[in-house]
């Protein structure tokens, strides 16, 4: 006993080193482990607020029929009845948070319609498909077909509302 | 820092005796902020995708929104969302075996110009593509920064404060469906527009689809129409053999797809 303790030295030594160690790990592991880390599992809480804060550029089909909604009736029992607003009016968010400010662009008559509806072989059989140029000669296709209701003709030539153009 | 000794030693102990994951657990239950926000639970859903085939007309309103919506680089070859466009040619007797081409310009970002023509022996047809939302997914399983995680409801998701931009994850995709930002230098990839479903829309790309070959779908609504969907169609999902738990089905896919 008197022999090991001759050089207990040794040992406290090594012992205060472990603690050291110990805590020195404890600091860093406080300090460097981001905040929420393994809340849900081995990642960032936070990081589903991160992606989650981002801004809506499409404000959606119920914010646009909250004011258009003689659009929406235009457009029932049509075809097109089931297609968001925003597939051919493009993102509108910010018409939704301010409609005085920031005003849509009307779409061209033509080649909104032909984005879906030009012919192609890859296409679904039985989808309406057309070569403008057979079709119609190259005329507006809403000389014909209402947008909001293509089974509908325009009884009168399509309105010619001046819209801002806004970039 | 400025923490009493108390405070230190009853946080340092409880990282000692807990596991990380258990001690913030109860750090957080303790501040009461158990879920993020009060009105959207996250245990309440669990998000997938349900595509039609035989709805796809390749018109690329999904590729533009999701460019707008996500603020993805409009030039080069970052996609959080592509249609590919299939041909396909069957066997001739003695002839050559079936012949698969691909093609997806721009990601179908200005649609799909013709290319073939009506009764050239081939069928062709269109295949949207976007994060599977895996519930096993490989690219999370090699993150070595805990920065790309499935969240509680089931969106893949990436935390792009941590990540370093690796790429171990865009390697590790069966699917191909991430790429590294450009400007950041971090990864990217589709999340399911996961700050527009928490708001309770629809994801941009749903949004815009004229046809309804996409929509989004939640598993743990029972009335959600994507129960319909699997049941009622013969559904696949990509690359099964890889046991993914892809949450994206695909109804009326073909054999060639890969």
């Amino acid at each position: 006993m008197k022999e090991l303790l001759k050089d207990k030295e040794h040992l406290v030594r090594m012992g205060l080193l472990f603690l050291g160690g110990t805590l020195a790990f404890m600091v860093a592991r406080i300090i460097f482990v981001p905040k929420g880390y393994g809340m849900y599992g081995q990642y960032r809480a936070g990081a589903l607020d991160d992606n989650r804060s981002r801004p809506l550029s499409f404000a959606g089909r119920a914010a646009c029929e909250d004011c258009h909604s003689d659009i929406s009736e235009a457009r029932a029992g049509s075809k097109h009845a089931g297609i968001g607003c925003e597939a051919c009016h493009r993102a509108l968010a910010k018409h939704a948070e301010d409609p005085e400010k920031v005003k849509p662009v009307r779409p061209d008559a033509q080649s909104v319609c032909l984005v879906c509806h030009e012919v192609n072989v890859a296409k679904p059989r039985g989808f309406p498909q057309v070569e403008p140029k057979e079709h119609a000669e190259e005329q507006p296709c809403n000389t014909c077909h209402l947008p909001h209701h293509p089974e509908k003709s325009p009884d009168e030539p399509a309105e010619e509302t001046p819209v801002e153009v806004q970039q | 820092m400025t923490s009493t000794r108390r405070e230190f030693l009853v946080r340092t102990g409880k990282y000692l005796l807990l596991t990380p994951a258990a001690a913030a657990a109860i750090d957080n239950i303790l501040a009461g902020n158990a879920a993020t926000a009060p009105a959207y639970d996250m245990s309440d859903h669990w998000w997938g995708m349900a595509i039609d085939i035989e709805k796809c007309i390749g018109c690329g309103n999904c590729v533009r929104a999701c460019k707008v919506e996500n603020d993805v680089p409009v030039e080069g070859p970052y996609f959080r969302t592509w249609v590919e466009r299939y041909h396909v040619s069957y066997q001739e007797p003695g002839g050559e075996a079936e012949r698969i081409t691909v093609d997806s310009p721009e990601g179908g970002y200005n649609g799909f110009p013709e290319k073939y023509r009506e009764g050239d022996g081939a069928k062709s047809f269109f295949v949207p593509k976007l994060c599977n939302q895996c519930s096993h997914s490989p690219c999370t399983q090699v993150c070595p920064v805990g920065a790309t995680f499935e969240s509680p409801d089931g969106a893949v998701l990436v935390d792009k404060a941590y990540c370093m931009g690796c790429r171990y994850c865009v390697q590790a995709c069966p699917y191909g469906c991430r790429f590294i930002d450009p400007r950041t230098e971090t990864v990217d990839k589709c999340s399911l527009c996961y700050h527009r479903i928490t708001r309770g829309l629809t994801t941009a790309c749903c949004e815009v689809c004229p046809t309804g070959a996409r929509s989004l779908g939640d598993f743990k609504n029972p009335k959600d129409p994507i129960h319909d969907f699997v049941r009622l169609n013969n559904v696949q999902v990509l690359k099964p053999q890889m046991a993914t738990g892809s949450k994206t089905y695909y109804s009326g896919l073909d054999g060639s797809v890969r």
